[in-house]
């Protein structure tokens, strides 16, 4: 068993690394070229036309992230892009906190049915992640609209007089962000709370905890590695998300991908856009790098340390 | 065996769970419900329901600028699917015997697609292909598809050649076989149902791509979604949702077949 898998000791008809090589080749052609064209481009001149970059070097578009020039040349102080990546954030952040709190009942009562119920219940929860995102978005644009069945329903029991604005608005956009990345919270926690051994919750109750208490400082704890991977996977997309805002904010709520999409279209301003998404990969690894402290601390606190603890 | 639940049922249910739990379930797939139920409406406004038709099915199945759109998606999803499932089969194989830091270094630009947002994805492969003068359109897209399905297809192959018992390599290598022939006759019929599960989701997810199309799409590569896209801009009618349903349709039949495979060869 010692030799197995060692990458010096090839063994017959296992393939060998070079089998990789023609895919490696390939992502880097076509995933690492573009974000370093990207890179690039964010450091280049505007073009003439708009479409495309004229290759002389500036900062410019890092200063329109900050600045923004009258007629007259006279540069002044504009947050209109900073608000828009800290509503960004924030939408994101808010997306992944519903979801984390709709998510931990659902995973929970999954991970204590019978195991052959559980595989079709999450087959269940992962249909609509495989589904088309603009399709799913859409739903949204029907149920929330004016003359839509939340409304209809609303002013046909009398409730309301006149039908709710809610589409086109924050709060559209953040239900659609929610919609479609629940998924990706639910999934996680479940696959932790699978793991866990019920029994210690059960022996904690017996013991005399309080449901509530047994949730919190026994089954929480346990699931947390899944809380922490489901709000890197919720937040992340959350925050370069383009079809929630497009369709369902009404271009009220634009998110940094909307601007980003603009520049490399109708503003034809290609390397703003770049640098405004150099700043997204920016934001993103910053993510990373905060939940990855927050998951090394958070791993020292085992399930049993806490039973250790509650006892 | 004993499961938790043959240890007593006084903890199973935490209350409240199983009624949030039914009304997440309703979340995730009322709106769906919406969406097909108001494909069947004869109104034009899609959600002022006036009666039971099919005459929107009838309208965009005979819309030519969709049938374009659709045939660009196929053309699209296939050749991604075929392309992007040798790459990951190749990968899978290769990444078992790569050193370390080579496994790291392949592995992050695998899965890079799923962490980057899609949307500066979009705009990075939209600037490569300008730059070096690759015209936009159908086979741009496909392109571009091809290295987000790399991740989608790799995922299953791997858990299956995971499962293979490595002394069958030993085997046949005793027995004589060489490296190709056992390739042919031992991985891959091993790695099979992975490689179906693979292709499969692989193919949905090209399919349902919106926004790398988009920008990428040029004048004649309208793709499905993005023609879905400009429907829902412009004027929304319960056609909309006819194309919609027909769209969520393929995506359902084909996960669950990806999902049976992968279930019934563990």
């Amino acid at each position: 068993m010692a030799r197995r898998r060692t990458a010096s000791a090839p063994r017959a008809g296992q393939g060998s690394w070079w089998a990789g090589l023609p895919g490696i080749a390939y992502l880097i052609a076509l995933v690492l070229a573009p974000l370093v064209i990207i890179v690039i481009f964010s450091f280049l001149s505007r073009a003439k036309l708009g479409v495309g970059v004229k290759w002389e070097f500036t900062i410019q578009p890092y200063v329109e992230l900050f600045y923004s020039e009258s007629l007259s040349g006279e540069r002044s102080f504009d947050p209109t892009y900073l608000q828009i990546f800290f509503n960004s954030v924030l939408y994101s952040l808010i997306t992944a906190l519903v979801c984390l709190a709709l998510s931990i009942p659902i995973a929970l009562w999954i991970a204590t049915r019978p195991p052959k119920w559980r595989t079709l219940l999450v087959f269940l929860v992962t249909i609509p992640f495989w589904t088309s995102l603009l399709i799913r978005t859409y739903a949204f644009v029907i149920i929330l609209n004016d003359n839509g069945p939340i409304n209809g329903a609303l002013t046909g029991l009398g409730i309301l007089a006149e039908p709710l604005p809610m589409l086109y608005t924050p709060f559209a956009t953040i239900v659609g962000l929610v919609y479609s990345f629940l998924p990706f919270m639910i999934l996680p926690i479940y696959a932790s709370a699978e793991r866990f051994d019920f029994r210690l919750a059960e022996a904690a109750y017996d013991l005399g905890a309080t449901k509530a208490k047994v949730l919190r400082r026994i089954v929480l704890p346990a699931v947390r590695p899944g809380i922490i991977a489901g709000l890197i996977l919720v937040f992340i997309p959350a925050l370069g998300s383009y079809l929630a805002p497009e369709l369902l904010g009404g271009g009220k709520t634009s998110m940094i991908a909307n601007v980003i999409a603009a520049q490399f279209g109708a503003s034809r301003n290609w390397p703003f856009g770049a640098a405004l998404s150099v700043m997204v990969l920016v934001l993103v690894m910053v993510a990373l790098v905060i939940f990855a402290v927050v998951a090394r601390r958070s791993s020292r606190r085992g399930a049993n340390q806490s039973l250790e603890s509650l006892l | 065996m004993r499961t938790p639940r043959g240890t007593g049922t006084s903890l199973k249910n935490f209350p409240l769970f199983g009624p949030i739990a039914a009304v997440v379930f309703a979340f995730l797939y009322i709106p769906l419900v919406f969406v097909v139920g108001y494909s069947f409406n004869s109104n034009r406004v899609v959600t002022v329901w006036k009666g039971f038709s099919l005459e929107w099915y009838a309208d965009v199945l005979t819309n030519d600028d969709i049938q374009r759109a659709v045939m660009n998606s196929l053309r699209v999803a296939s050749i991604s699917t075929v392309l992007s499932v040798l790459f990951a089969t190749g990968l899978a194989i290769g990444l078992l015997r790569m050193a370390r830091a080579g496994r790291t270094f392949a592995w992050s630009l695998i899965m890079a697609p799923l962490v980057i947002p899609e949307i500066v994805f979009a705009i990075g492969t939209l600037a490569l292909f300008v730059q070096i003068r690759f015209p936009l359109g159908v086979d741009a897209i496909t392109l571009a598809h091809t290295a987000f399905c790399i991740p989608f297809a790799l995922l299953p192959i791997r858990a299956r050649l995971r499962t293979v018992d490595l002394s069958i390599y030993e085997a046949a290598a005793d027995l004589g076989a060489n490296e190709w022939t056992i390739f042919r006759r031992i991985t891959l019929p091993l790695l099979a149902p992975g490689i179906v599960a693979g292709a499969l989701l692989a193919f949905i997810i090209s399919l349902d791509d919106f926004i790398v199309s988009y920008f990428l799409a040029g004048a004649g590569g309208t793709t499905l979604p993005v023609y879905i896209f400009g429907m829902i801009r412009n004027a929304i009618t319960p056609g909309v949702n006819a194309l919609s349903t027909l769209l969520l349709l393929v995506s359902v039949v084909i996960v669950t077949i990806s999902y049976i495979i992968t279930r019934r060869k563990r």
